[in-house]
Protein backbone atom coordinates (compact mmCIF):
# COMPACT_ATOMS: atom_id res chain seq x y z
CA UNK A 1 0.00 0.00 0.00
CA UNK A 2 1.13 3.34 -0.67
CA UNK A 3 2.03 6.00 2.10
CA UNK A 4 -0.89 9.01 1.95
CA UNK A 5 0.20 11.83 3.18
CA UNK A 6 -1.76 12.92 6.63
CA UNK A 7 -0.03 15.93 7.08
CA UNK A 8 0.69 19.34 4.60
CA UNK A 9 3.79 20.83 6.01
CA UNK A 10 3.49 24.03 3.80
CA UNK A 11 0.11 24.69 5.61
CA UNK A 12 0.96 22.99 8.82
CA UNK A 13 -2.41 21.11 9.01
CA UNK A 14 -4.05 17.82 8.27
CA UNK A 15 -4.28 17.05 4.41
CA UNK A 16 -8.02 16.09 5.52
CA UNK A 17 -8.72 19.53 7.29
CA UNK A 18 -7.08 21.81 4.19
CA UNK A 19 -9.37 19.68 1.72
CA UNK A 20 -12.37 20.43 3.81
CA UNK A 21 -11.80 24.30 3.96
CA UNK A 22 -11.04 24.03 0.02
CA UNK A 23 -14.77 22.35 -0.28
CA UNK A 24 -16.01 25.54 1.86
CA UNK A 25 -14.07 28.22 -0.13
CA UNK A 26 -15.50 26.63 -3.35
CA UNK A 27 -19.22 26.12 -1.87
CA UNK A 28 -18.76 29.82 -0.96
CA UNK A 29 -18.67 30.72 -4.37
CA UNK A 30 -21.62 28.55 -5.39
CA UNK A 31 -23.86 29.66 -3.07
CA UNK A 32 -22.78 33.33 -2.77
CA UNK A 33 -23.04 33.48 -6.56
CA UNK A 34 -26.69 32.11 -6.33
CA UNK A 35 -27.56 34.55 -3.18
CA UNK A 36 -26.32 37.68 -4.98
CA UNK A 37 -28.00 36.89 -7.99
CA UNK A 38 -31.18 36.20 -6.15
CA UNK A 39 -30.61 39.69 -4.38
CA UNK A 40 -29.86 41.48 -7.85
CA UNK A 41 -32.99 40.38 -8.62
CA UNK A 42 -35.30 41.04 -5.47
CA UNK A 43 -34.25 44.92 -5.69
CA UNK A 44 -34.90 45.54 -9.33
CA UNK A 45 -38.76 43.71 -9.26
CA UNK A 46 -40.96 44.84 -6.81
CA UNK A 47 -43.44 42.28 -7.62
CA UNK A 48 -41.18 39.97 -6.17
CA UNK A 49 -42.70 40.85 -2.84
CA UNK A 50 -46.15 39.67 -3.93
CA UNK A 51 -44.90 36.41 -4.84
CA UNK A 52 -42.36 36.31 -1.21
CA UNK A 53 -45.43 36.60 0.57
CA UNK A 54 -46.62 33.20 0.02
CA UNK A 55 -43.55 31.76 1.69
CA UNK A 56 -44.49 30.21 4.98
CA UNK A 57 -42.30 32.31 7.80
CA UNK A 58 -43.07 29.65 10.84
CA UNK A 59 -41.86 26.88 8.84
CA UNK A 60 -39.10 28.79 7.59
CA UNK A 61 -38.34 29.73 11.34
CA UNK A 62 -38.94 26.25 12.96
CA UNK A 63 -36.42 24.97 10.22
CA UNK A 64 -33.86 27.28 11.40
CA UNK A 65 -34.11 26.30 14.41
CA UNK A 66 -33.59 22.52 13.83
CA UNK A 67 -30.25 23.42 12.05
CA UNK A 68 -28.98 25.96 14.51
CA UNK A 69 -29.70 22.70 17.06
CA UNK A 70 -28.01 20.37 14.91
CA UNK A 71 -24.79 22.69 14.42
CA UNK A 72 -24.68 22.48 18.07
CA UNK A 73 -25.14 19.13 18.14
CA UNK A 74 -22.41 18.36 15.36
CA UNK A 75 -20.22 20.89 17.13
CA UNK A 76 -20.89 18.39 20.69
CA UNK A 77 -19.67 15.23 18.42
CA UNK A 78 -16.36 17.45 17.82
CA UNK A 79 -15.79 18.00 21.46
CA UNK A 80 -16.37 14.40 22.47
CA UNK A 81 -13.87 12.93 19.53
CA UNK A 82 -11.17 15.40 20.56
CA UNK A 83 -11.57 13.82 24.47
CA UNK A 84 -11.17 10.56 22.64
CA UNK A 85 -14.72 9.47 23.48
CA UNK A 86 -16.28 7.66 20.05
CA UNK A 87 -18.91 6.42 21.39
CA UNK A 88 -20.65 9.65 22.88
CA UNK A 89 -19.26 11.15 19.60
CA UNK A 90 -21.05 8.88 17.43
CA UNK A 91 -23.88 10.12 19.20
CA UNK A 92 -24.13 13.30 18.71
CA UNK A 93 -23.63 12.57 15.01
CA UNK A 94 -26.58 10.21 14.92
CA UNK A 95 -28.75 12.75 17.02
CA UNK A 96 -27.30 15.26 14.07
CA UNK A 97 -28.20 13.00 11.48
CA UNK A 98 -31.85 13.23 13.29
CA UNK A 99 -31.70 17.53 12.07
CA UNK A 100 -31.18 16.74 8.94
CA UNK A 101 -33.91 13.98 8.69
CA UNK A 102 -36.52 16.35 10.50
CA UNK A 103 -35.21 19.55 8.11
CA UNK A 104 -35.90 17.82 4.90
CA UNK A 105 -39.38 16.39 6.23
CA UNK A 106 -40.81 19.50 6.86
CA UNK A 107 -38.80 21.38 3.76
CA UNK A 108 -40.85 18.30 1.79
CA UNK A 109 -44.30 19.04 3.19
CA UNK A 110 -43.54 22.90 2.57
CA UNK A 111 -42.73 21.79 -0.99
CA UNK A 112 -45.88 19.63 -1.07
CA UNK A 113 -48.39 22.16 -0.04
CA UNK A 114 -46.60 25.17 -2.41
CA UNK A 115 -47.05 23.15 -5.20
CA UNK A 116 -50.61 21.84 -4.31
CA UNK A 117 -51.19 25.67 -4.19
CA UNK A 118 -49.56 26.17 -7.71
CA UNK A 119 -46.22 27.40 -7.16
CA UNK A 120 -44.01 25.57 -9.23
CA UNK A 121 -40.32 25.98 -10.08
CA UNK A 122 -41.63 27.12 -13.60
CA UNK A 123 -44.24 29.78 -12.49
CA UNK A 124 -41.98 32.65 -12.23
CA UNK A 125 -38.75 33.70 -11.75
CA UNK A 126 -38.98 34.43 -7.94
CA UNK A 127 -40.31 30.81 -7.43
CA UNK A 128 -37.32 29.33 -10.19
CA UNK A 129 -34.90 30.76 -7.51
CA UNK A 130 -36.62 29.53 -4.49
CA UNK A 131 -36.98 26.23 -5.16
CA UNK A 132 -33.23 25.89 -7.26
CA UNK A 133 -31.52 27.55 -3.91
CA UNK A 134 -33.56 25.80 -1.26
CA UNK A 135 -32.96 22.61 -3.57
CA UNK A 136 -29.34 22.63 -3.93
CA UNK A 137 -29.26 23.46 -0.16
CA UNK A 138 -31.60 20.26 0.65
CA UNK A 139 -29.46 18.49 -1.11
CA UNK A 140 -26.14 19.45 0.51
CA UNK A 141 -28.01 18.61 3.57
CA UNK A 142 -28.63 15.12 2.23
CA UNK A 143 -25.37 15.03 1.55
CA UNK A 144 -23.88 15.72 4.96
CA UNK A 145 -26.10 13.25 6.45
CA UNK A 146 -24.95 10.44 4.57
CA UNK A 147 -21.41 11.29 4.99
CA UNK A 148 -21.77 11.65 9.21
CA UNK A 149 -23.45 8.46 9.35
CA UNK A 150 -20.39 6.82 7.86
CA UNK A 151 -18.72 9.01 9.85
CA UNK A 152 -20.30 8.32 13.09
CA UNK A 153 -20.16 4.52 12.54
CA UNK A 154 -16.54 4.25 12.44
CA UNK A 155 -16.23 6.84 15.45
CA UNK A 156 -18.42 4.39 17.21
CA UNK A 157 -15.23 1.84 16.81
CA UNK A 158 -13.43 4.75 17.99
CA UNK A 159 -11.84 4.40 14.31
CA UNK A 160 -11.06 8.52 12.36
CA UNK A 161 -11.79 10.36 15.30
CA UNK A 162 -10.34 13.10 13.30
CA UNK A 163 -13.54 13.13 10.68
CA UNK A 164 -15.82 14.16 13.21
CA UNK A 165 -14.50 17.66 13.08
CA UNK A 166 -14.22 17.53 9.35
CA UNK A 167 -17.66 16.60 8.84
CA UNK A 168 -18.72 19.27 11.43
CA UNK A 169 -17.31 22.20 9.47
CA UNK A 170 -18.61 21.21 6.67
CA UNK A 171 -22.47 20.49 8.36
CA UNK A 172 -21.96 24.29 10.18
CA UNK A 173 -21.52 26.27 6.67
CA UNK A 174 -24.61 24.22 5.50
CA UNK A 175 -25.77 25.74 9.06
CA UNK A 176 -24.60 29.14 7.25
CA UNK A 177 -25.76 29.22 4.17
CA UNK A 178 -29.38 28.58 5.76
CA UNK A 179 -29.11 31.31 7.66
CA UNK A 180 -28.62 33.77 5.34
CA UNK A 181 -31.53 31.94 3.03
CA UNK A 182 -34.20 32.36 5.81
CA UNK A 183 -34.35 36.72 5.92
CA UNK A 184 -34.12 36.34 1.90
CA UNK A 185 -36.92 33.70 1.08
CA UNK A 186 -38.78 34.16 4.34
CA UNK A 187 -38.90 37.62 5.56
CA UNK A 188 -38.13 40.05 3.24
CA UNK A 189 -41.55 40.39 1.77
CA UNK B 1 -10.99 17.31 31.05
CA UNK B 2 -8.79 19.92 30.87
CA UNK B 3 -10.07 23.61 31.87
CA UNK B 4 -9.75 24.37 28.53
CA UNK B 5 -12.10 21.40 27.08
CA UNK B 6 -14.31 22.37 30.02
CA UNK B 7 -14.73 26.21 29.05
CA UNK B 8 -15.20 25.08 25.41
CA UNK B 9 -17.98 22.90 25.70
CA UNK B 10 -19.94 25.46 28.16
CA UNK B 11 -19.13 28.33 25.61
CA UNK B 12 -20.90 26.30 22.63
CA UNK B 13 -24.46 25.90 25.01
CA UNK B 14 -24.13 29.58 25.45
CA UNK B 15 -23.25 30.58 22.07
CA UNK B 16 -26.30 28.14 21.03
CA UNK B 17 -28.67 30.25 23.63
CA UNK B 18 -27.52 33.29 21.56
CA UNK B 19 -28.10 31.99 18.46
CA UNK B 20 -31.87 30.66 19.28
CA UNK B 21 -32.13 33.96 21.07
CA UNK B 22 -30.65 35.90 18.13
CA UNK B 23 -33.26 33.65 15.58
CA UNK B 24 -36.41 35.22 17.75
CA UNK B 25 -35.25 38.81 17.55
CA UNK B 26 -34.52 38.45 13.42
CA UNK B 27 -38.67 37.00 13.30
CA UNK B 28 -39.99 39.36 15.55
CA UNK B 29 -38.01 42.52 13.99
CA UNK B 30 -39.53 42.64 10.59
CA UNK B 31 -43.11 42.38 12.10
CA UNK B 32 -42.94 46.06 12.86
CA UNK B 33 -42.78 46.58 9.30
CA UNK B 34 -40.53 49.43 9.36
CA UNK B 35 -37.94 48.95 6.60
CA UNK B 36 -34.89 49.35 8.63
CA UNK B 37 -35.51 47.38 11.57
CA UNK B 38 -36.44 44.60 9.10
CA UNK B 39 -32.86 45.58 7.67
CA UNK B 40 -30.95 45.25 10.87
CA UNK B 41 -33.36 42.34 12.52
CA UNK B 42 -33.11 40.10 9.74
CA UNK B 43 -29.98 40.94 7.36
CA UNK B 44 -27.64 42.35 10.45
CA UNK B 45 -28.77 39.69 12.41
CA UNK B 46 -27.92 36.84 9.96
CA UNK B 47 -24.45 38.33 9.43
CA UNK B 48 -23.76 38.36 13.44
CA UNK B 49 -25.51 34.51 13.08
CA UNK B 50 -23.02 33.82 10.57
CA UNK B 51 -20.06 34.95 12.28
CA UNK B 52 -20.44 33.32 15.51
CA UNK B 53 -21.08 30.19 13.64
CA UNK B 54 -18.00 30.43 11.77
CA UNK B 55 -15.97 31.79 15.13
CA UNK B 56 -17.27 29.35 17.75
CA UNK B 57 -18.35 26.12 15.92
CA UNK B 58 -15.75 26.42 12.50
CA UNK B 59 -13.29 27.57 14.70
CA UNK B 60 -12.17 29.46 11.71
CA UNK B 61 -10.07 32.36 14.00
CA UNK B 62 -8.05 28.85 15.70
CA UNK B 63 -7.47 27.46 12.22
CA UNK B 64 -4.09 29.06 10.30
CA UNK B 65 -4.44 32.61 8.83
CA UNK B 66 -4.68 31.74 5.34
CA UNK B 67 -7.56 29.99 5.78
CA UNK B 68 -9.19 33.12 7.17
CA UNK B 69 -7.58 35.32 3.80
CA UNK B 70 -9.22 31.97 1.50
CA UNK B 71 -12.55 32.54 2.43
CA UNK B 72 -12.37 36.19 2.42
CA UNK B 73 -10.84 36.02 -0.92
CA UNK B 74 -13.52 33.80 -2.46
CA UNK B 75 -16.20 35.69 -0.78
CA UNK B 76 -14.76 39.16 -2.08
CA UNK B 77 -13.54 38.17 -5.94
CA UNK B 78 -17.77 36.44 -5.94
CA UNK B 79 -18.85 40.30 -5.00
CA UNK B 80 -16.56 42.09 -7.04
CA UNK B 81 -17.89 39.63 -9.75
CA UNK B 82 -21.41 40.58 -8.89
CA UNK B 83 -20.85 44.43 -8.15
CA UNK B 84 -19.47 44.46 -12.31
CA UNK B 85 -22.47 43.02 -13.73
CA UNK B 86 -25.47 44.47 -11.49
CA UNK B 87 -25.90 47.54 -13.55
CA UNK B 88 -26.60 45.46 -16.57
CA UNK B 89 -29.36 43.66 -14.50
CA UNK B 90 -30.47 45.52 -11.96
CA UNK B 91 -31.25 48.61 -14.46
CA UNK B 92 -32.85 49.36 -17.75
CA UNK B 93 -30.90 51.92 -19.42
CA UNK B 94 -27.23 53.82 -18.98
CA UNK B 95 -24.60 55.65 -20.73
CA UNK B 96 -25.61 55.12 -24.34
CA UNK B 97 -27.10 51.41 -24.12
CA UNK B 98 -31.23 50.59 -23.47
CA UNK B 99 -31.96 47.57 -22.38
CA UNK B 100 -34.51 46.49 -25.20
CA UNK B 101 -36.86 44.41 -23.45
CA UNK B 102 -38.49 42.82 -26.69
CA UNK B 103 -34.99 40.73 -26.98
CA UNK B 104 -36.07 39.14 -23.58
CA UNK B 105 -39.09 37.70 -25.41
CA UNK B 106 -38.60 34.33 -27.31
CA UNK B 107 -38.74 34.33 -30.90
CA UNK B 108 -37.92 31.03 -33.36
CA UNK B 109 -34.70 31.69 -35.70
CA UNK B 110 -35.55 33.52 -38.39
CA UNK B 111 -34.58 30.61 -40.94
CA UNK B 112 -37.30 28.47 -39.15
CA UNK B 113 -39.67 31.50 -40.55
CA UNK B 114 -38.55 31.36 -43.98
CA UNK B 115 -38.62 28.07 -44.83
CA UNK B 116 -42.71 28.33 -43.97
CA UNK B 117 -42.96 31.50 -45.45
CA UNK B 118 -44.75 30.40 -49.09
CA UNK B 119 -44.00 33.92 -50.63
CA UNK B 120 -40.57 33.68 -49.65
CA UNK B 121 -40.26 37.16 -48.02
CA UNK B 122 -38.22 36.30 -45.22
CA UNK B 123 -38.58 36.62 -41.02
CA UNK B 124 -40.07 40.07 -41.71
CA UNK B 125 -43.45 41.42 -39.59
CA UNK B 126 -43.37 38.47 -36.91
Amino acid sequence: MRPIATTRSASGMPTGLLAVWWVVASEIVIFGGLLASYLMYRLSHDSWSEQAANTNTAIGATNTFVLLTSSFLAVSAHAAAEKGDGKKAARYLWYTIGGAATFVAIKSYEWYTEISHGFTITSNTFWSFYYTAAGIHALHVIAGAFIMAIVAREAAKGLELHRVELIGIYWHFVDIVWIFLFPLLYIAK
Amino acid sequence: MSEQEHEHEHNYGKVYLILLVLLAVSILGPMLEIQVVTLITAFGIAGVKALLVARKFMHINEAPKFISYLMTTCLVFMMLFFAGVSPDVMESSGDNWKKNLKMWLYSPPPAHHASHDPEGHGSGGH
